[in-house]
């Protein structure tokens, strides 16, 4: 499904990104761990199609398809999401109008006509009760005033609606509480079918009881530099990254 | 241009008109010499040689004007054609109210008096193009509400320019009487139906009494080649409300010059305003709030887009007397540049001369957010279709106070147009 080979990226002259390579095959679960600063927005920004990054080497394929040239919403029209580490702020665009914004523009891609109102009504109903989010956030402003948790599961009530074919949430979980994580999570599960993939960016192992990764990567200054299964993350968890510095020294 | 032709002796504003043409001949045309229009300038419109008045009456219908009407909603209208009234595409009445004509106060006796107390009492009379107007205007929209009426329906005025003329100056006088207690809505437009040059100067004077409530919206949607300048002066008595929203996407040079005046306490102002430019266009928002008495309220809200290589200016002035203690003062004037070569001159301006009060302006001048605008089209929004949606929501608490839900969703359609967009649900 994607297919990332020898990436480089970087913003301002600054190479973020030292060869990345990672293959997701669909009904897999990918987590990718690693220190701050170690370039996992960067890469799903990359992936995304994020301008401000300028990819200098390595190509990105998604579904058998080069997609490098591609602008951010025709990646998103073949199937790719991305959950912010930091949902923007939107003032003045409710969640609805957005999100039937962002459905029928993909729609209008393939060549749909928009979707009726009482089908995006139920859709939106739908998927915000399978989120457990209030009705009345559907009528404020886009990410405004959010709290940390609530912008988190909003990002996953628009992958609910959108039904990506991959989906890169990058630490959705930091700042959710306890039983938001399960929501969350379990969201994200009701969603999964052998035919979608996900990548989960996180720091905590804890996710990953929830959402269990086929394979654990390590991203260390731009590079994948262990790869694993999930008993890497428990590993991370407990001794942190210095020892897989130290054998990459040696 | 010769104008001196068209004074008329025996009027009774006669002696008014007099004066003002004495103020217009001393002063001329605004130069960008003056504070006041240092950038906005007319030059460029003054070579033409407009015509002042029709050489003959136009008709038309009312379908192929209905497009700049708030057409589904009933209401009051009081139309021009080329200046002149067309009392076939209007609805007046003079039952327990006036919506009428500007000429008819001005000739009929039992009009004498209210022509006395309110004509050119608050427009300013060392303003050359105010004086210009109050020397040779004609017509216009007259509308008195009297004590305790509370307006069934909105009142539209609309100018309508033919083209006939193969370019044509409007000078447009109207006077709005809101009596105690009395609540009206007005909306406001000029139309040029051709690519013809037209200049319009207007001037209006509101004043609204005790408790008076008006609401005025002006839509400020014509095209490129027609240019205006709106003087609209409000005075206001204690409690009262009045509120002016303006609506600048089209034509090609723009003055708002819009003044209140407080004459008593618990008043309360707002003036806001959306501006959308492209190409050459020029929109410039003066506007002066003078308190001049205690425990009043301003709030003034502008929003402005500027793309291509249009301009703009905000000149917000807010005074306040020494006596208008407890004022609170609000000013915000936030704009987006779309492209490098559009501009915006922007210039708060506070005088303060009481020591209780609460004043604030704030004046932005950004670009659009470009985080914003990969988080949407990360989810599938096209640029042109995100960069529009950012604009709309930059500009739309503006709409918030629009209180005729027809209105709004004609700006919000308007503002798609503007945009050129679509964005999967009506804006
Ligand atoms: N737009 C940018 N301009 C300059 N530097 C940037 C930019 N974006 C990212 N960087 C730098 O790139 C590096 C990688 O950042 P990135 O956000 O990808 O890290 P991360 O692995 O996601 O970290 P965290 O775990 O804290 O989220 C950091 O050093 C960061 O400062
Ligand atoms: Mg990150």
């Amino acid at each position: 499904m994607l297919k990332i080979k020898n990436l480089h990226a970087s913003v301002e002259d600054k190479e973020i990104l030292k060869g990345i390579n990672l293959e997701v095959k669909p009904g897999e679960v990918h987590a990718i761990m690693g220190p701050n600063g170690s370039g996992k927005s960067t890469l799903s920004s990359v992936i995304a199609g994020n301008e401000d990054f300028e990819v200098t080497e390595g190509t990105i394929e998604f579904l058998g398809e080069n997609i490098d040239e591609l602008a951010p919403e025709e990646r998103a029209h073949k199937g790719i999401f991305l959950s912010f580490q930091y949902p923007v702020e939107i003032p003045g665009v409710t969640v609805t109008n957005f999100m039937k914004t962002a459905i029928n523009e993909t729609r209008r891609a393939q060549g749909l006509e928009d979707m009726p109102a009482n089908e995006m009504l139920k859709k939106i109903r739908e998927k915000s009760e399978l989120l457990e989010i209030d009705r009345k956030f559907l009528s404020r402003s886009l990410n405004q005033g959010f709290s940390g948790g609530e912008k988190k599961r909003n990002e996953i009530f628009q992958m609910a609606m959108l039904e990506p074919k991959l989906a890169i949430l990058d630490e959705t979980d930091s700042g959710l509480d306890i039983d938001a994580l399960k929501i969350v999570s379990d969201g994200v599960n009701r969603l999964k079918s052998k035919d979608n993939a996900v990548v989960v960016i996180t720091h905590y192992q804890r996710l990953l009881e929830y959402i269990v990764p086929d394979y654990v990567h390590v991203l260390l200054n731009g590079r994948i530099v262990k790869s694993g299964t999930k008993e890497l993350a428990l590993e991370l968890e407990e001794k942190g990254y210095d020892w897989i510095k130290q054998e990459l020294a040696v | 241009m010769a104008f001196e032709n068209r004074v008329d002796v025996d009027h009774p504003v006669h002696d008014i008109r007099t004066e003002a043409i004495k103020v217009f001949e001393e002063k001329g045309f605004p130069t960008k010499k003056d504070e006041a229009w240092k950038y906005t300038s007319l030059n460029a419109l003054l070579k033409t040689d407009y015509s002042v008045f029709p050489k003959e009456e136009s008709a038309l219908e009312f379908k192929d004007v209905k497009k700049y009407f708030i057409h589904d909603i009933d209401s009051y209208k009081i139309v021009f054609i080329d200046g002149i009234y067309s009392s076939h595409l209007s609805q007046t009445s003079h039952e327990g109210l006036d919506v009428c004509l500007m000429s008819s106060a001005l000739t009929k006796p039992k009009y004498r008096l209210i022509i006395e107390n309110y004509f050119n009492k608050i427009a300013k009379k060392d303003d050359s193009l105010t004086s210009l107007n109050t020397a040779f205007s004609r017509e216009g929209a007259f509308i008195n509400i009297p004590k305790g009426k509370v307006v069934d329906k909105p009142i539209q005025i609309v100018h309508l320019a033919t083209g006939k003329e193969s370019s044509i100056m409007l000078q447009p006088r109207s006077l709005v009487v809101v009596g105690e207690n009395a609540h009206v809505q007005i909306i406001e437009r000029h139309q040029s139906l051709t690519e013809n040059p037209v200049l319009t100067n207007s001037v209006t004077e509101i004043f609204t009494h005790k408790r008076g409530i008006v609401d005025y919206y002006k839509i400020q949607n014509d095209n490129q080649q027609a240019s205006l300048i709106d003087n609209t002066y409000i005075s206001q008595q204690q409690n009262s409300l009045a509120s002016v929203h303006t609506f600048s996407f089209g034509g090609k040079l723009t003055r708002n010059n819009l003044q209140f005046i407080h004459k008593g306490e618990h008043i309360n102002s707002t003036l806001k305003g959306i501006t959308i430019t492209e190409d050459k266009q020029h929109v410039d928002h003066s506007t002066l709030v003078h308190h001049a008495t205690p425990n009043c309220e301003s709030h003034q809200d502008y929003k402005g887009i500027y793309a291509d290589r249009s301009t703009g200016v905000f000149n917000g002035r807010i005074i306040v007397e020494k006596e208008a203690q407890k004022t609170n003062g609000f000013q915000q004037n936030n704009n987006i540049l779309i492209d490098d070569k559009a501009t915006i001159n922007a210039k708060p301006q506070l005088e303060i001369f009481a020591d209780d009060v609460k004043c604030s302006h704030g004046c932005t001048i950004g670009q659009l957010d470009e985080e914003a605008l990969f988080y949407l089209q990360a989810r599938g929004i096209p640029k042109k279709e995100a960069r529009a949606l950012l604009m709309y929501a930059f500009a739309n608490n503006v709409l918030e106070s629009v209180k005729i839900p027809e209105l709004k969703t004609r700006i919000n359609k308007l503002i798609a147009m503007k945009l050129n967009v679509n964005i999967g649900f009506d804006l």
